[in-house]
């Protein structure tokens, strides 16, 4: 019976293509700002060819078996560039289904007798919908994948550090200050110390929504590297919340300046480098002007 | 045996640690340092660790210890050039070195020492008269 259906399968392999195209081409969901007909052809002929090709008699009823592998590799292959190229899970989700709906028009036109039509149209749903699970998973793979990735992009990105004057950093914190920041946040601060030979950094906090007693415990681990580097740390932009719930908690910032804006912090780093900030006496107009 | 060199300079000492620095190593720097202090009635104390790329936690004891040691004999502790990784490290191992003051570089270690020495001995002229014929 199931050789009926690989047979019929192997035969009609062509006629299979032209169904599954129309279907998928007539489908409103179609994305042709994202894939090419051609290309949507390429992929689509490829994973029929593997699914022909690798499949024998016992492999419908045993879809963990090795022989699978190819069709998988395939599909996932698919299902992950779809992924990355931003298809939504729906339109995923349709390529499959519209294969499966090819499969089982064909099967209806070459079959006759109503109980085998059941029987064959029961093993190929049994087969597609392993499928479309197969290609789900790794369509949530890759779209993971993406996400990890935008989140260390967002990591490296969110801590910049800025040399605001000769011998002045400052570093504005924004979003929530977690172990591995921090430890991107210390690491390029030290170096920039390093580099810039600055002596003072200024750790601005107006960004980060929350204080508990980790995120604290990881600023006053970052102040204290400063200050063993020789540097001095100045924290600014706390906000009076912050201020009420690191109270709350008992944390201990005595040992460390902090200020309640930016700008206080820079008049006092000012003032530590000896450097004065002046209203000039006489208007000059600049050339530009 | 390798020993790391005490430099007098006016009154202050200089050490600068060009090898990594093993125990026994760090155990004869801190008694020699201390005799040195002793001997030479020291103000300061400036310890170039540029060049330590490794540090664990007994290094980090016996940096502190310097420190304390120096301040019992009168004499300020300056630690300079700690590179960032190693800051890192005596963080993570809860050694923040607490009355062992830092600088950037040498010259700004000076520059502190200087200013620190300077401040408590600011009204004597001898020292000021010191100062000037050593440099």
């Amino acid at each position: 019976m199931s050789f009926n259906t690989l047979k019929l399968l192997q035969k009609q392999k062509k006629n299979i293509l032209e169904t599954w195209m129309k279907n998928q081409l007539s489908d409103e969901g179609l994305r042709e700002d994202l894939i090419s007909n051609e290309d949507l052809r390429t992929q689509s002929e490829e994973l029929i060819s593997a699914l022909v090709a690798n499949l024998s008699g016992e492999d419908l009823a045993d879809l963990e078996g090795d022989s699978w592998n190819p069709v998988i590799e395939i599909l996932g292959g698919i299902a992950i560039t779809r992924a990355r190229q931003g298809f939504s899970p729906r339109e995923t989700g349709r390529f499959v289904h519209t294969l499966k709906e090819a499969l089982l028009e064909v099967l209806q036109h070459e079959v006759e007798d109503p109980k085998q039509l059941f029987e064959e149209s029961l093993k190929i749903n049994r087969v597609m919908d392993n499928l479309s699970i197969v290609t789900f998973e790794t369509f949530i793979k890759g779209r993971e994948e993406v996400i990890l990735r935008q989140t260390d992009e967002i990591a490296e990105i969110s801590t910049p550090v800025i040399r605001v004057w000769d011998g002045i950093l400052a570093l504005p914190i924004i979003g929530t200050l977690d172990s591995s920041r921090t430890q991107v946040v210390m690491e390029n601060l030290l170096q920039e110390i390093v580099e810039t030979g600055s002596s003072i950094a200024i750790l601005d906090i107006s960004g980060v929504p929350a204080v508990d007693s980790l995120v604290a415990q990881h600023l006053i681990k970052t102040v204290s590297a400063t200050r063993l580097m020789g540097a001095e740390c100045i924290i600014s932009g706390i906000r009076p919340e912050i201020a009420q719930t690191v109270v709350h908690l008992g944390i201990d910032l005595s040992n460390i300046i902090t200020k309640a804006t930016l700008a206080s912090a820079l008049s006092y780093a000012f003032k530590v480098l000896r450097l004065e900030v002046r209203k000039s006496s006489s208007v000059q107009k600049s050339n530009s002007l | 045996m390798d020993k790391i060199p005490i430099l007098r300079m006016g009154n202050f000492l200089l050490v600068t640690i060009q090898v990594d620095l093993y125990d026994r190593l760090a155990l004869d720097l801190e008694a020699d340092l201390v005799q040195m202090v002793n001997k030479t009635s020291s103000k300061g104390v400036l310890i170039d660790i540029s060049a330590v790329s490794i540090v664990d936690s007994f290094m980090g004891r016996i940096i502190g210890n310097i420190a304390s040691m120096s301040k019992i004999l009168d004499a300020e502790t300056v630690v300079v050039g700690m590179q960032p990784a190693v800051a890192i490290t005596l963080i993570e191992l809860g050694l923040p070195l607490k009355g062992v003051h830092t600088a950037l570089d040498v010259e700004r270690g000076m520059n502190l020492l200087k200013s620190m020495i300077g401040d408590d001995h600011g009204d004597e002229d001898e020292t000021d008269d010191d100062d000037t014929f050593t440099e």
